[in-house]
């Protein structure tokens, strides 16, 4: 007999799965537009206070929920880069004042904080986010207050906003790169393996029009949550279409659950090798040996070789709470830093109107880590190296391959004749 | 053909390790009705109890068979003490341990991501891991077979200690008469400490088993609650068999959607057919017959 307790258990039990989902969603979705309305503040009045000898900026990460992460890094590279500046004397004379902000992995509170930070703490410019998710919601908030907000990580492109200037890489900096470098190493059959959210299928919507051009061909693409590390159905299925080269877009700690499905199914790197456009020095340790002599394409390695980047490394290794390892999207936000400080120098101002008119009049150049970057006026992206690392026993990258130059940041692919305007406007509709 | 073997054998090793993250569950949920969503985290426990063991012995060989009674020990003593300080107020108030236990779980992640390295940490599989076992022409992973072993012997463990010693039969019996139980002198406040000491060290050994398949992070214990508990529901309340049943039926199902279908709508093809079987069975497979009145 079934008695009316078990009942009970049963019917909370589906209460409780229920509420927990409900969490997860409200922590997933994006709900970028919802707070927009409610701010009072016009765009023209500026509340920055510029009388004093500090400046406010604001730092906005995620320090709790899932992606701490990886941005919890980002946080503590960017307080890294404002006590060399304030060291060295500042931005115009002024010491950085920094207001941190948690972001907690919930695009909603990206939109609030970045409210707040600009209407109550009154900061001349934020820095800060990395999920698309969250920049969407960061977006319109900027926009309509007229702040300013500087983006640190890789990216899908097909986006650029007078009041966001974009320091990681957009496409035709990360994505074409690698697939230059598959044909170079007279790739024929590629499979897409991705995380189920708008970076990975809009990356794979460019990477199969670049294929097609490039004669090669897509023996599948699979998606799975961002949240699910079992990856072994879907590895199943790569065996069976014996690629030549798996393209990576998995992000965060499914890419583990992927790496060792691949180790177990037989697959290796002399075989089916795999480039990925997440795994940099940060995320390979936690894979272990399994994910060895497997490549990544960024713009920025810690093994590159250039004459700013070993000071990097070793302001790093000192500075407390240290990861220890320099990473790529890490470098980004060291370098947005930086730049904005060459902007309001150029502009002589912290006002965003002169900042943006700065932009496009002057050259503004940052010899950074990986290189002399040069910032794009018009589309507010940088000039950035291309490089493909292979990772070794020590979880660093052996760098591989490199393009002849640093490649012009552009965002919508206008130069590349095989993207069709159609798609653009159909990629750019549906991202936004 | 190949491809139904294949995702057979991946569906099992998928259900064994929900099995592994549920038995916990039906033991803390289903007997004692406490709703613990903090389960997940002792689960995380249990995955970075295995790092810290390989950090003493590097060999992992050793190291993974030492971590599983560790896990189970440490992942324990995390519920022991949760129930001593919190829970026991809250039994028959369901709803307030569902949102203190999620408050739990919230601090318990916040914690890992303060002492371990924030990208996780590595977890080496032991080298007679390596490799795969040729069965009916599919190269199947060892590491899935040992999960499914692994479950086996935790299941097996179980039902032997629930049926045959004491303290088993007390928890049985305090399961199915609280009243009654305590009338004949069974301590049912030890027996409630005992099986939650015993249902996390289950999430403990879980982790392990799940720290040699997925990422070793502080957020991974949250994909692993939703599942365990769809697979107690529909298993039956206080039921291993139905549990068993259960977990094995979304694995399999998980994984063949998956092939056949997609990664992402694999998840929702599973809890729909989950969901629809609760509509027509809300009691779950099996059920407890008890004399209790409540």
């Amino acid at each position: 007999m079934l008695t009316t307790n078990k009942r009970m258990r049963a019917s909370v039990a589906i209460g409780a799965i229920g509420t927990t989902m409900a969490l997860v969603l409200a922590g997933c979705g994006a709900r970028a537009g919802d707070d927009t309305s409610t701010a009072g503040a016009s765009a023209a009045a500026s509340c920055v206070d510029t009388s004093g000898s500090t400046i406010k900026l604001g730092f906005l990460n995620s320090l709790t929920g899932g992606m701490a992460i990886s941005e919890k890094t980002v946080s503590n590279v960017l307080h890294m880069a404002a006590d060399e500046i304030n060291t060295s004397g500042g931005i115009l004379g002024k010491k950085i004042q920094y207001v941190q902000e948690d972001g907690a992995t919930d695009w909603p509170t990206f939109a609030e904080k970045t409210e707040k930070l600009l209407t109550q703490d009154c900061v001349a410019a934020i820095f800060g986010g990395w999920t698309s998710s969250s920049r969407k919601a960061v977006k319109p908030v900027v926009e309509k207050l007229n702040g300013l907000f500087f983006y640190p990580v890789q990216y899908e492109g097909l986006e650029s906003s007078p009041n966001i200037y974009y320091t990681g890489a957009t496409t035709n900096q990360q994505i074409i790169p690698a697939m230059d470098f598959l044909a170079s190493k007279g790739v024929k059959t590629l499979f897409l393996a991705g995380s189920d959210y708008v970076f990975p299928r809009t990356a794979n919507a460019i990477i199969k029009l670049y294929a097609a051009k490039l004669g090669i061909k897509i023996v599948g693409e699979e998606y799975v949550p961002l949240d699910k590390d079992d990856w072994t159905s879907q590895v199943a299925k790569i065996v069976a279409a014996k690629p030549d080269f798996i393209f990576n877009t998995i992000n965060g700690s499914s890419n583990v659950g992927f790496v060792k499905a691949y180790y177990d199914a037989g697959l290796t790197p002399a075989k089916t090798p795999i480039i990925s456009v997440s795994i940099a020095e940060e995320e390979a340790p936690a894979m272990g040996h399994e994910v060895t002599g497997n490549y990544a394409s960024w713009n920025y390695f810690q093994s590159l070789k250039t004459d700013t980047n070993p000071k990097f490394i070793q302001s790093w290794k000192a500075y407390p709470n240290s990861s220890g390892v320099t990473s790529d999207p890490m470098e980004a936000a060291y370098i947005s830093l930086y730049l904005y400080k060459s902007l309001v120098e150029a502009a002589g101002s912290f006002d965003v109107n002169a900042v943006n008119a700065a932009a496009k009049s002057h050259t503004i150049t940052f010899d950074a880590p990986e290189g002399k970057v040069t910032l794009d006026g018009k589309n507010h992206h940088i000039s950035k190296p291309g490089h493909i690392g292979q990772i070794n026993a020590n979880n660093q990258f052996d760098i591989v391959w490199s393009s002849d130059k640093f490649i012009e940041p552009d965002p919508y692919l206008e130069a590349y004749d095989w993207f069709p305007a159609d798609i653009r406007k159909q990629l750019v509709g549906a991202a936004g | 053909m190949d491809a139904l073997i294949s995702q057979l054998l991946n569906g099992s090793a998928q259900g064994a390790l929900l099995l592994l993250a549920a038995l916990g569950l039906s033991l803390t949920f289903g007997q004692m009705g406490v709703i613990n969503m903090a389960h997940g985290e002792f689960l995380m426990l249990g995955a970075f109890t295995a790092y810290l063991v390989q950090q003493v012995i590097a060999a992992s060989d050793l190291s993974i068979p030492v971590a599983l009674p560790v896990a189970f020990v440490v992942a324990g003593l995390f519920g022991l003490l949760l129930e001593v300080t919190i829970i026991r107020w809250m039994y028959r108030r369901p709803l307030d341990t569902l949102l203190v236990t999620v408050g739990v779980s919230l601090i318990l992640q916040q914690a890992a991501l303060q002492i371990f390295p924030s990208q996780g940490v590595p977890v080496e599989k032991p080298s007679w891991l390596d490799g795969q076992l040729n069965v009916l022409g599919y190269e199947w992973p060892l590491r899935q077979l040992f999960t499914i072993v692994l479950a086996s012997v935790c299941v097996a463990a179980l039902s032997a200690w629930l049926k045959y010693t004491s303290f088993g039969r007390r928890i049985r019996a305090t399961v199915h008469n609280r009243d009654l139980a305590e009338t004949t002198g069974i301590s049912t406040r030890t027996i409630d400490r005992l099986t939650f000491f015993v249902g996390s060290g289950l999430a403990g050994v879980a982790g392990v088993a799940a720290s040699l398949i997925g990422g070793t992070n502080s957020q991974m214990g949250a994909q692993y609650i939703i599942p365990a508990f769809l697979v107690v529901a529909a298993g039956g309340i206080g039921q291993l068999k139905g549990t068993i049943i259960a977990a094995w039926a979304v694995g399999v199902a998980l994984s063949c959607f998956a092939y056949w279908t997609t990664g992402s709508l694999a998840q929702v093809l599973a809890f729909i057919l989950v969901i629809v079987f609760l509509q027509v069975r809300p009691q779950g497979l099996f059920t407890v017959r008890t004399r209790s009145l409540a």
